[in-house]
């Protein structure tokens, strides 16, 4: 609670224990008018001011001005009627107050929520000066100087690491619990949490370029990028506050005049209560708190999940989400190539994989990586002799005395031997010892580990149909596709294609069917930018698909995308039943006011009774899972 | 050019109408005011300057909204 909080919520207090002292106390005329007024300045004086600051600034139809007629009339009613019943009046102020207050309690606290989930801004960088550590501002870091972080303190500037190894938090970066291992030459995010040990980090990044500060704009901004809902609800709120004015206006007088013509008794007084009951419904405040404030809760509640949502309007389109489109490396599969299996040998296994491992010693091609990784030790290199490289082939050398070709069928071929040819999906290493076939490694890019309950959870969430598109030769894909249960599978494309691809698709779906695309956004830029949501996993650190994603998982699995999609739909599926909620129950509410079948009570259960609970409903999209 | 600016406003509704009197100033080309973060964005337009722009902003959002405050 704030200082203006703590303060009004006194003056509620206070108001609220005059009135019900008043209404034990026999006193009447003039003296009780008095008396009640009291309680009522104590809680709407500010209410009264703005009120006539607004007529006077040509401001007229606010909720203050609402508040301050509704009440100024009842008691002005009471007076008329000398009924002495000015307790409906001050109960209309003092709830509109409490329903204020609740207001601004409850955004405040989210508010801090959600900046709490994203309380990952460091505050200072340590600079080495003359041997001693120096504290200064991240902004006045220089790129290229070094900084020091210490064992708990957060990274606060990109760099790389030039001196000492220690595990890294990138939980709040990723979401990822696992702590990561790093040392010289490695690169260090900010916002990553160092634990064990001392290092030196030699930025790369200014301090507003760094991944932190860059997450931190994105979050802030999201809600800054309106929703169709907003919008509508802000157009809504501009002709709905004037109108019902006008309606409540028109009510106290035309009834009464025409009843006059009629010859009947004009009841003026009974068609001003009416009129007042009206204004005390008619504020929108409900309706235009709660669905900002759902949006709100919902880009707080993903971004705590490590779902970046660049805007209201894009979580608004995630929930109509029908055709997901994915892509293959990076994405569903880990883009890491792995000896998966072994056929035909001639020999052990384990000497295949050493002989082929030594032949490709000199190679630095992923596929040769992947092969040195399976074999797993350490590799002699005086072993080897007469590389010889032959390129979009293989290699040929001299291993041990014996000459090792390893390469694919354009390779065996050249070198006249039959080789083999292989049904599994993957690259083909073929390996002949001394011109004799001695089998093939098999290696492929490894599906993600969730990657095949996403798909799942994506068809449980309402998307129609999963695309895969790939440059991938069309076996390694459709196997891939098959594995993971997606529903169409476009291969050998070029990044180029891609876009084709999904432009196509585009124009195929019905307008209200969304089209997601997901890639990791390595060279998917134009794609994430063309499809009507683009999202970028893994991709922290790397700017270009932030730039052009709208959604960004920080880490790389796919689970994340289903969950996105739940909480989009959620957090959207909160926000109808808040406006259909909040308008359903004004205009139930202001026709029974207009026939005369409500009083002030009701009406106040009509304002601030429904936005009390439209925000309670608007903060559970903070909580979904 | 853009800058952003933090304010102080109480209600959903308010800051609504701060953002179109701020649009509605004189060498502003766009505004956005975000109620959850509490957050003015401006743009100038060209060879504007923003400080006396902003002076100007601040009256205007004051007279629809007597309660608000913009931090300059």
């Amino acid at each position: 609670m704030n200082q203006k909080q703590k303060k009004m919520l006194l003056r509620i207090f206070i108001a609220a224990a005059i009135l019900i002292l008043l209404h034990f106390l026999p006193i009447t005329g003039a003296v009780r008018f008095v008396c009640y007024m009291v309680p009522y300045l104590v809680v709407g004086y500010d209410i009264l001011i703005k009120a006539a600051k607004g007529i006077k600034n040509h401001q007229v139809f606010d909720e203050c001005f609402l508040m301050s007629i509704a009440t100024i009339g009842a008691i002005a009613l009471a007076l008329y009627e000398q009924s002495g019943d000015y307790t409906e009046a001050i109960a209309v102020m003092l709830f509109y107050q409490i329903g204020e207050w609740f207001q601004s309690y409850a955004v405040g606290k989210s508010r801090r929520n959600i900046s709490e989930l994203m309380d990952i801004r460091p505050d200072h960088a340590n600079i080495e000066q003359d041997g001693a550590l120096v504290q200064v501002d991240p902004d006045e870091v220089e790129i290229g100087s070094i900084i020091v972080v210490q064992p708990g303190e957060k990274i606060p500037i990109d760099g790389m690491i030039v001196e000492g190894t220690t595990t890294l938090n990138t939980s709040a970066l990723t979401g990822e619990s696992l702590p990561q291992d790093v040392g010289i030459g490695d690169e260090a995010l900010s916002g990553c949490i160092n634990l064990t040990g001392l290092i030196k980090i030699k930025t790369t990044k200014e301090f507003g370029e760094s991944t932190v500060s860059k997450i931190l704009d994105l979050v802030e901004n999201a809600s800054s990028r309106k929703s169709r809902s907003e919008d509508f609800i802000t157009k809504f709120a501009r002709i709905y506050t004037p109108a019902v004015c006008y309606a409540a206006l028109a009510l106290a007088v035309l009834p009464p005049l025409v009843q006059l013509l009629m010859g009947v008794p004009a009841q003026w007084d009974n068609w001003t209560y009416r009129a007042l009951t009206f204004l005390v419904i008619s504020c929108p405040c409900a309706l235009v708190i709660s669905i900002p404030l759902s949006f709100f809760a919902g880009i707080g509640g993903a971004s705590h999940e490590g779902i970046l949502i660049k805007g209201s309007n894009y979580l608004e389109t995630l929930s109509k989400a029908k055709i997901l489109v994915f892509d293959k490396t990076g994405t569903l599969t880990q883009g890491i190539f792995e000896v998966v299996d072994i056929h035909h040998n001639a020999l052990e296994n384990e000497t295949l994989l050493e002989y082929a491992a030594l032949a490709e010693s000199a190679s630095s091609h992923p596929i040769s990586k992947s092969i040195q990784k399976a074999y797993g030790k350490t590799l002699d290199r005086t072993r080897v002799s007469d590389i010889q490289e032959q390129s979009g082939k293989g290699v040929v050398a001299r291993v041990d005395g014996h000459t090792v070709a390893a390469g694919n069928d354009k390779l065996m071929a050249s070198l006249g031997i039959q080789a083999i040819a292989c049904h599994t999906a993957g690259t083909i290493i073929h390996l002949a010892i001394d011109g004799a076939y001695a089998g093939h490694i098999v290696i492929a890019d490894v599906i993600k580990p969730h990657a095949k309950e996403a798909i799942a959870a994506l068809k449980q969430a309402g998307v129609k149909e999963t695309v895969m598109l790939t440059g991938d030769r069309k076996a390694v894909a459709d196997a891939v596709a098959k594995d993971l249960g997606i529903d169409h599978v476009y291969s050998e494309l070029l990044p180029a294609d891609k876009v084709k691809k999904v432009e196509e698709l585009l124009e195929k779906k019905s307008p209200k069917e969304k089209l997601v695309f997901v890639g990791d956004g390595i060279n998917d830029a134009p794609v994430l930018r063309r499809s009507d949501i683009g999202i970028a996993m893994g991709a922290m650190g790397s700017d270009a698909a932030i730039e052009a994603a709208d959604v960004v998982l920080m880490d790389d699995d796919p689970a994340k995308i289903a969950l996105a999609i739940r909480i989009s739909r959620k957090c959207l599926s909160i926000v109808y039943q808040n406006t259909v909620f909040a308008i359903a129950v004004k205009f139930i509410c202001l026709v029974l006011g207009a026939l005369g079948l409500t009083n002030m009570w009701v009406a106040i259960f009509a304002d601030v009774g429904v936005m009390v609970l439209a925000v309670l409903n608007a903060i559970r999209a903070l909580l979904i899972r | 050019m853009k800058k952003a600016y933090k304010i102080d406003v109480d209600c959903a509704n308010c800051a609504n109408k701060m953002e179109d009197a701020a649009k509605k100033t004189t060498g502003v080309k766009d505004a956005i005011v975000n109620f959850m973060t509490l957050k003015m964005h401006v743009e100038f337009e060209d060879g504007q300057d923003p400080k006396t722009v902003m002076q100007q902003v601040r009256q205007n959002c004051k007279k629809v909204e007597s309660d608000c405050e913009i931090f300059l």
